[in-house]
Formats: structure tokens, C-alpha cells, sequence
């Protein structure tokens, strides 16, 4: 049996990551709720906020803040134009060819990212200092309390968007209904470029919170976004508890799975997990019913 | 249209087909092009199982290279490390693969839309990683090879091009059983299922049974092409069947056109060699395969060959589609 200072590390390392699915998986769910479509460049938005952070911070000498805003706007900017010049000039409307248009557009922004940054990868300093601290016999490092913290700012700020807002509320009239809402005088099509806007921030918060920790390349995101994608399937897709509950349950189910059965199999405990939830909850854990015989 | 015409029409447009591909091979002699032709014609048949999947009944798998994998695995390993014939080694791998299917459809398929892309691709994900963690049965990371060539009755496919006829063959003959089944009650009660299963449910389309059995097929069709890579090349790795294999096949077949099944067979052979007919742009390589990829979903989104079958078959020559108007009748 593992001690309790174990336990208590896989859980915080579980957070930690799990905090980013919980984020990139907002992501998903902010386009999907506005355009049906599974957006599957959300994870080059991550590697693309780490690679303008980096550039600003290392080339440009700016302080930490304004370059976390600029890499927010990057990437954001990335997201608007991912809807703006691939999608809405699309001729089909059929949702199975624009999710594949997003897979070009993935493809084609981490062609760009590896021809500006190249394929090596880079080292993003922490944002604050990397001394690790140590509660009851479990250490972690500053960042990991930026990247739980900053996640539950993030997740706050949002649900007072979606609930106090116009804007918000008008997102949340979308997703319920396209049709009616554009009748009552939203303008659906900027609302689709502002959540992927949204989605491109977020997915860039996410980059910047964890490249620190992990490392930092052109494809870091290919993997994020699988993860963020599956944290929201998890949860209920669509669903914005669902993606936070989806996110934080993949991440420990992930750092437990490695800690306490296998470190190389820890993918295999997670899609299984995953796949048995599916199968019995067809809708995912907090999403509404979808799926059928 | 009597049946026996549309059969007509299908090979009118199979055989000049046979004869480009039958001569091919007098203009391509170096072995790294036959290689990649080979290789096309291995897509063309997995490509052509996964349409019927997608474009005839509407589910999509984002986990066919898994199949096409286990395929490869199975059959490689059977045949040099148990010593079975490839003969022998290739229906029980395809066997098993469709056994795995059936094993896995059955729950997977109750799911619709993001649930089952995620659950197909999960399922990948877990093959793969199991390709690579079980070294001592699959060779790990650096793969199992040793694998003997395929033989028939004594003749080695031991070339490119003894092998290229038995896949372009296969590849082609593969087309047949799939045009057929399309044009079946079967074929009709897929795409009932594709526009509403719900209507297809009210009009008697055993829908559960009917996806289960398209999953089977396409995956059957996924492992004979995986079998076949593996004793041509001798080699397997576990990356050449992870999960970007997979949204590379679906892309052969929307961007040769969902639901046609010549159109699955040109968008293998367009996407087949495009990465190493962009070779010599070296590093922008990837953004312009990008590129083209993105503008073809843009613009053309029926696919290549989409566009053109409508207006073939509107002057009456063959097509896998029934003609526009007969559709429309029959709606």
C-alpha cells in the first residue's frame, strides 16, 4: 500500500495536468456549443501561447504580464482567423467536412510553428521561483499552484461571462438554439468567431500555465488537445462542469494510474476508464443524452 | 435501371481502370515509386472498407489504422515466429481482427457523433500503446520484422512489382463486393441509416445489427490491407498504425469523396504519394500539404472524384451512385 505523502504527490501532479484538460476542454466546448463543430486545432492553440510567450519573454525581454497578455491575444487572433478564412468561406455546411477542415488548419498551423520556432525544443522559464515546497512529505513547485490557481480564475471568469454578460448569455442562447437566436437578432456569425477567439485563449492559458513543466515544442499540443478532447467527452460534451469534472477525473485518473499500476500503461488505464464510462454512460458523465441503441 | 445495367455501368468504368493500372508499371521500374504505388494500393483497400463505414452508413472511426495494424501484427508474428505459411497466417489475422471488431463495435457503436470519434480513437490509442509496452510479443517501439513475403503455390512475392500486381488486384476486386453491397437492400437500408436512423429504425432497417456488420466489413477490409503490409515490407512499427494513420484514411476518403467508392480509391492515390511529391519542397512541406488539404475541404467538398461521378453518371456512363434523378424518385 502506498503511503499517504504518495498518494497525496499523484494527486497533486494529477491536478496539475488535469487542470490543463479541464482548460483545453473548455475550449472544445466553447466552439462546439456556437458551431457543432469539434474544433481539433484547440491543442496548437496551447503550443502556439507557450512559443509566443517564449519569444517575448526570451527575444523581446518583455515582463511576465504583458507577455502573457500578448500570447493570449496571439493565440487568439490564431482562433478568429481559424473560423474566419477556413471555415465560414467553407461551400460545405456538412459538420463532418469542417471538422475536418480544422484538422488542415491544425495541420497547416503546426507547419507554421515549426517553420518559425523550429522542431527543437525550447525551455519556458516558471513564472515565478522554482524552489519546490513541501507539504506533508509531498514537494511540488510554485507553478503547479499557478496552474490550479489561474485555472479556477479562468473557470470563475468564464461562468460570470455566460451569466452576467449580454455577450454571454447570447453565447448561451446559441448553443441552445442557432436558429432562434439568430432570430432574435444575435449575430451568430461573430459570436462563432469570438468562441473561437475564446477558445484560443483559453487553449494559450493552458500552453503558458504548463510548458514550464513539461517542455516546450512546435507539436507539445498534439497530445494536450487528444487530452482535452477526451476530458470533455468524459464529461459530457458540451457541458461546462462536465469539462472540468472530465478534465480533473482524466488527470488523476492518469498520475494514480501511473503512480500505482504501471507508468507506461498509464494512457491504456486512462482511455479504458474512458471507454468503460462511455459504454455506460453513453452521454458522458454530466452530458444530456446523446447516444442511442 | 435494372440492376444488371448498373452492373454493366460499375465495370465499364472498373476495366479501363484495370488497364492504367495494369500499365503503370511499364513507366514506373524504379522500386522506391512501385513501393509507394504499393502502398496506394493497401490505402485503396482499407480506404474502400472505411467508406462504406462513412460514407454509406454515416458512422464514423477515427481507429480503422488499429485494425489495419492488428492486421499487420498478427499475421507478421504468426508467420515468423510460429512459422505458418502466410497463407495460412493472413485469413486467421483477419479473422481475429474482425472477432476484435465484433467484440468492440457492439458497445461502441451505440455511441453517436464526438462519443464514438472519441471512443474509436481511444481505442487506437489503446492498441498502440500496447503494440509498444508488450515488447516481448511485438518487438516494442522498434517494431517486429523478419516477416516472410507472401507466397502462392511457390511463387514468392518477393519484388515490388510481383507484389504490386496481387495488391492493385486485390485492391480493385475489392471494389466489387463493396459496389454490390451498396446496391443491395442492404445497401439502401446503410444510407436510410446515414440520412435518419431514427426513419431508418421506423422503415424496418435493423439498424443495430446493419452497423455492426458495415464496422465488421470495413474492419476486415482494414486488416486484409494491414496483413498484406506487413509480409511486403517485413517490417511493422507500432507509429505506422497510431491514430494519425487513422484521420489520414478518413481523409482519403472525404477528400476523394464521402460515400463513393471510386472516390475513396482516387483520394488514396492522391494523398498516397503527395508527401513525397512534396519532398523536394523540403521544409515547407508540411504547410503545403496543409494547404492543399484545406483548400480541397473548402472548395470541393463532395471530393475529387464527388463532383465528377454526379455529372458521369447524369450522361449515363458508370458510376457506384445510383443516378441523381432515380434517387430522387425513390425518396
Amino acid at each position: 500500500m502506498p503511503s499517504g505523502s504518495a498518494l497525496l504527490q499523484y494527486a497533486i501532479s494529477g491536478l496539475t495536468t488535469g487542470a490543463v484538460y479541464a482548460l483545453v476542454a473548455l475550449g472544445y466546448n466553447l466552439v462546439y456549443n456556437a458551431t457543432r463543430v469539434v474544433n481539433f486545432a484547440q491543442g496548437d492553440f496551447l503550443s502556439l501561447g507557450g512559443l509566443i510567450m517564449y519569444s517575448l519573454l526570451a527575444a523581446a525581454g518583455l515582463p511576465l504580464v504583458p507577455a502573457l497578455l500578448l500570447a493570449l491575444a496571439g493565440a487568439a487572433l490564431a482562433g478568429a482567423a481559424v473560423e474566419r478564412l477556413c471555415l465560414r468561406p467553407a461551400k460545405s455546411r456538412e459538420i463532418m467536412v469542417l471538422i475536418f477542415i480544422t484538422v488542415a488548419a491544425s495541420i497547416l498551423l503546426r507547419g507554421g510553428m515549426k517553420h518559425l520556432w523550429g522542431k527543437q525544443a525550447l525551455a519556458l522559464p516558471p513564472w515565478s521561483h522554482e524552489v519546490p515546497l513541501k507539504v506533508a512529505g509531498a514537494a511540488f513547485t510554485p507553478q503547479n499552484l499557478w496552474v490550479v490557481g489561474v485555472t479556477l480564475l479562468a473557470i470563475l471568469a468564464l461562468s460570470l461571462f455566460f451569466g452576467r454578460t449580454t455577450v454571454g448569455k447570447a453565447m448561451r442562447a446559441m448553443a441552445a438554439n442557432p436558429r432562434a437566436a439568430a432570430l432574435m437578432g444575435i449575430d451568430t456569425r461573430g459570436l462563432a468567431t469570438l468562441s473561437f477567439a475564446l477558445a484560443g485563449g483559453l487553449g494559450a492559458l493552458a500552453g503558458v500555465l504548463i510548458t514550464p513543466i513539461t517542455s516546450l515544442s512546435y507539436d507539445v499540443g498534439l497530445l494536450m488537445g487528444l487530452k482535452g478532447f477526451a476530458a470533455a467527452v468524459l464529461g459530457g460534451y458540451g457541458c461546462f462542469v462536465g469539462a472540468v469534472a472530465g478534465g480533473l477525473g482524466l488527470g488523476l485518473m492518469e498520475s494514480l494510474g501511473a503512480g500505482l499500476l504501471s507508468s507506461a500503461y498509464k494512457d491504456v488505464i486512462a482511455f479504458v476508464v474512458l471507454l468503460a464510462v462511455l459504454f455506460l454512460r453513453p452521454q458522458g458523465l454530466f452530458g444530456s443524452k446523446e447516444g442511442q441503441r | 435501371m435494372s440492376p444488371s445495367i448498373q452492373a454493366k455501368r460499375f465495370m465499364a468504368g472498373l476495366f479501363p481502370l484495370a488497364g492504367v493500372v495494369a500499365l503503370l508499371p511499364l513507366v514506373v521500374t524504379n522500386p522506391y515509386y512501385l513501393g509507394v504505388l504499393n502502398l496506394t494500393a493497401l490505402h485503396v483497400l482499407a480506404v474502400t472498407g472505411l467508406n462504406l463505414l462513412i460514407g454509406f452508413a454515416g458512422q464514423i472511426s477515427l481507429g480503422h489504422a488499429a485494425f489495419f495494424g492488428l492486421g499487420a501484427y498478427v499475421s507478421g508474428i504468426l508467420s515468423a515466429g510460429y512459422g505458418l505459411p502466410p497463407l495460412l497466417s493472413l485469413p486467421i489475422a483477419v479473422g481475429f481482427v474482425c472477432l476484435v471488431a465484433l467484440v468492440i463495435g457492439v458497445p461502441v457503436l451505440r455511441l453517436s457523433g464526438n462519443y464514438l470519434v472519441m471512443a474509436t480513437l481511444g481505442f487506437n490509442i489503446i492498441v498502440t500503446v500496447l503494440l509498444v509496452q508488450m515488447e516481448d510479443v511485438t518487438g516494442g517501439s522498434s517494431g517486429y520484422f523478419g516477416i516472410p513475403p507472401l507466397s502462392l503455390g511457390g511463387l514468392a512475392l518477393d519484388t515490388d512489382l510481383k507484389f504490386y500486381w496481387l495488391a492493385w488486384g486485390l485492391a480493385l476486386l475489392g471494389l466489387v463486393p463493396a459496389r454490390n453491397l451498396a446496391h443491395s437492400h442492404v445497401g439502401r437500408g446503410l444510407r436510410a441509416l446515414h440520412d435518419s436512423p431514427q426513419a431508418a429504425l421506423a422503415c424496418g432497417v435493423p439498424v443495430a445489427s446493419y452497423k455492426i456488420r458495415i464496422f465488421v466489413l470495413s474492419a476486415g477490409y482494414a486488416a486484409v490491407a494491414g496483413a498484406l503490409y506487413a509480409h511486403y515490407f517485413g517490417i511493422v512499427t507500432p507509429k505506422t498504425f497510431d491514430i494519425f494513420k487513422s484521420v489520414e484514411l478518413v481523409t482519403m476518403c472525404l477528400v476523394g469523396g464521402m460515400g463513393s467508392l471510386w472516390g475513396g480509391l482516387f483520394g488514396a492515390a492522391f494523398l498516397t504519394p503527395l508527401p513525397q511529391l512534396l519532398h523536394v519542397f523540403q521544409e515547407y512541406q508540411d504547410l503545403i500539404f496543409g494547404g492543399v488539404l484545406l483548400l480541397l475541404l473548402m472548395f470541393l467538398p463532395q471530393g475529387l472524384v464527388g463532383r465528377l461521378e454526379e455529372s458521369l453518371v447524369r450522361r449515363g456512363f458508370g458510376g457506384i451512385r445510383p443516378p441523381l434523378e432515380e434517387t430522387r424518385g425513390s425518396e
